[in-house]
């Protein structure tokens, strides 16, 4: 028994699951506090106190949520398909978490270092697509349908500008691994009297900038919520959702948000990263640029209208995808020039 | 362990492709084909090819598939319900092209002919001294299959001009002074492109 404990590959699998459970844990701990953030926060913005009447200040305002949510009654429409209406909000919101396996929240917090992080993180996000599509279609509503078909036309056209934004970090990176991006960001980069950490927002700003408005646009969220526009198409893909599989997508939505702030916090922000702190406790730096980036994340949502349509659609591939390539043009360049200096 | 991975991926894959062309829904078709491109990636990983692994997900079942998935949803497909002659010949065809297929990779399999994997010889010697499996992929392509590689962009560039060619051919001319009206004209145009890719 104990020489089956000493094997390394069971310890590996061991402490493994261990951070997977522990990570697992935490996010979903961390997402239903993010509901009551947003209801805190966007009553702040409208000058109302928001929930606080369950518990101390409103703090246990969630797990009411919750119960609400269970016992709440199942429906699902009569010419559904049943299968696919059942696997959509499976699928909203395991992407979201897989991708959570290849975050550096500290420096020896991590699920797995892959030698392409990146790409777990684009693939991860590019299977997103799928819950609401199929969420849309097989609820047999048209409202519903439409907010699929928007979504998944959004998703497709910010995704390009997504990913062709990663490649300056990549370049100046040098390596796909999320760890050798965070490593890369060490240090401090003279600038004129001042020295500024060497995080990518400095080097790669016009990445940034494209990164993050992607990054909402692949959330769904306003300024880009137009799957759910609840103006025109009532609730969007979720429309015949009820009780936990509502829930599910009201989950989903905040993984994806955590999971992009940190893929953010990571490559542009410089991870883990900061002064004063010793290196057990940096990363506390990853969690609190990640609450600065979602709460950024609510205070766009209720202080910006909503895109119209087409809009979105020619912001997306006539402004940010040419200026993404020529960031990757220029930054290309660069890298060549300092190399060969 | 590796092996038991192997055989589960495999199965996977063996059972969804029959499902794409067995199933009569093109929907869930589509669904299945989606499960043997993600389970492809997987033994793809097995074999430590990380890079065109994630790859396969992100362009194929990611990008690719969804545009399938939207045609589908916007032309409301049901079931195959198209009978007759012209369904008897590309019943007959496809059985036809299927026997060929079948007894082509048989013969591969019995007289050893299928190119196994490449040799160390085969890389070049920038790209074997690269550490990881991307760098690999990068050195060799830019390198070695620097000319398929070129003549393929090109291929897909003319792709997606002629998407957009014909995009636009199917509509009037609009007038010049309508800027309100062609705007979602020329909005829908670049979507068709990537369409064309595959």
């Amino acid at each position: 028994m104990i020489a089956f404990f000493q094997d390394p590959t069971v310890q590996i699998a061991f402490w493994g699951l261990v951070k997977i459970v522990v990570i697992l844990f935490v996010m979903l701990g961390i997402v239903a506090y993010l509901t009551f953030f947003e209801r805190k926060i966007a009553g702040h913005i409208q000058s109302r106190p928001g929930p606080n009447l369950v518990g101390p200040w409103g703090l246990f305002q969630p797990f009411a949520d919750i119960l609400k949510l269970f016992l709440k009654e199942e429906f699902i429409p009569a010419r559904a398909n049943k299968i696919l209406f059942h696997i959509a909000p499976i699928l909203a919101v395991t992407p979201a978490l897989t991708s959570f396996a290849v975050v550096p929240i500290g420096p020896n917090f991590i699920v797995t270092d892959v030698n392409v992080g990146l790409l777990v993180f684009l693939a991860m996000s590019s299977l997103g697509v799928y819950a609401l599509a199929l969420a849309g279609w097989s609820s047999n509503n048209k409202y519903a349908l439409l907010g699929g078909l928007r979504s998944a036309a959004q998703m497709i056209s910010y995704e390009l500008a997504l990913g062709l934004s990663t490649i300056g970090v990549i370049l100046l990176a040098g390596s796909l691994s999320l760890v050798d991006i965070v490593h890369a960001q060490s240090g401090t980069l003279p600038f004129g009297p001042l020295a500024l950490p060497r995080w990518f927002v400095f080097t790669q700003p016009v990445a940034f900038v494209i990164f993050l408005i992607c990054a909402f646009a692949e959330t769904n969220r306003a300024p880009f919520d137009l799957p759910e526009g609840e103006s025109e198409l009532v609730g969007g893909f979720h429309t015949e959702y009820s009780s936990m599989k509502w829930a599910m997508f009201f989950l989903g939505e905040y993984m994806n948000m955590l999971t992009i702030s940190s893929i953010t916090v990571t490559l542009f922000l410089g991870g883990w990263n900061g002064p004063w702190l010793p290196e057990s406790l940096q990363f506390l730096w990853f969690f609190g640029k990640l609450f600065a980036l979602i709460f950024l994340f609510m205070w766009v949502r209720w202080t910006f209208p909503r895109l119209r349509y087409d809009q979105l659609m020619a912001f997306g591939w006539k402004v940010l995808l040419p200026i993404a390539l020529l960031n990757v043009l220029a930054t290309g360049a660069a890298v060549y020039w300092v190399g060969n200096r | 362990m590796i092996t038991v991975l192997f055989v589960a991926f495999a199965a996977i894959l063996v059972v969804s492709s029959l499902l794409v062309i067995l199933h009569r829904n093109p929907l869930t078709s589509a669904l299945f084909l989606v499960l043997a491109f993600c389970s492809l990636a997987a033994i793809y990983l097995l074999l430590h090819a990380e890079f065109i692994g994630l790859v396969q997900v992100v362009v194929y079942a990611g990008a690719i598939m969804v545009l399938f998935l939207f045609v589908i949803m916007y032309l409301n497909l049901g079931h195959d319900v198209e009978s007759g002659v012209t369904l008897a010949l590309r019943r007959g065809l496809g059985w036809l092209l299927g026997a060929v297929l079948v007894a082509e990779g048989a013969l591969l399999i019995t007289g050893r002919l299928a190119p196994g994997p490449a040799t160390p010889q085969a890389l070049t010697a920038a790209a074997a001294a690269a550490p990881g499996n991307t760098q690999q992929v990068g050195l060799l392509l830019y390198s070695r299959y620097l000319f398929p590689f070129e003549i393929t962009s090109i291929i897909l560039l003319v792709a997606m001009i002629g998407a957009i060619v014909i995009a636009r051919g199917l509509r009037e001319p609009a007038p010049a002074e309508a800027p309100a009206g062609s705007a979602p004209v020329t909005a829908a145009a670049p979507e068709e492109a990537p369409g064309e890719d595959a």
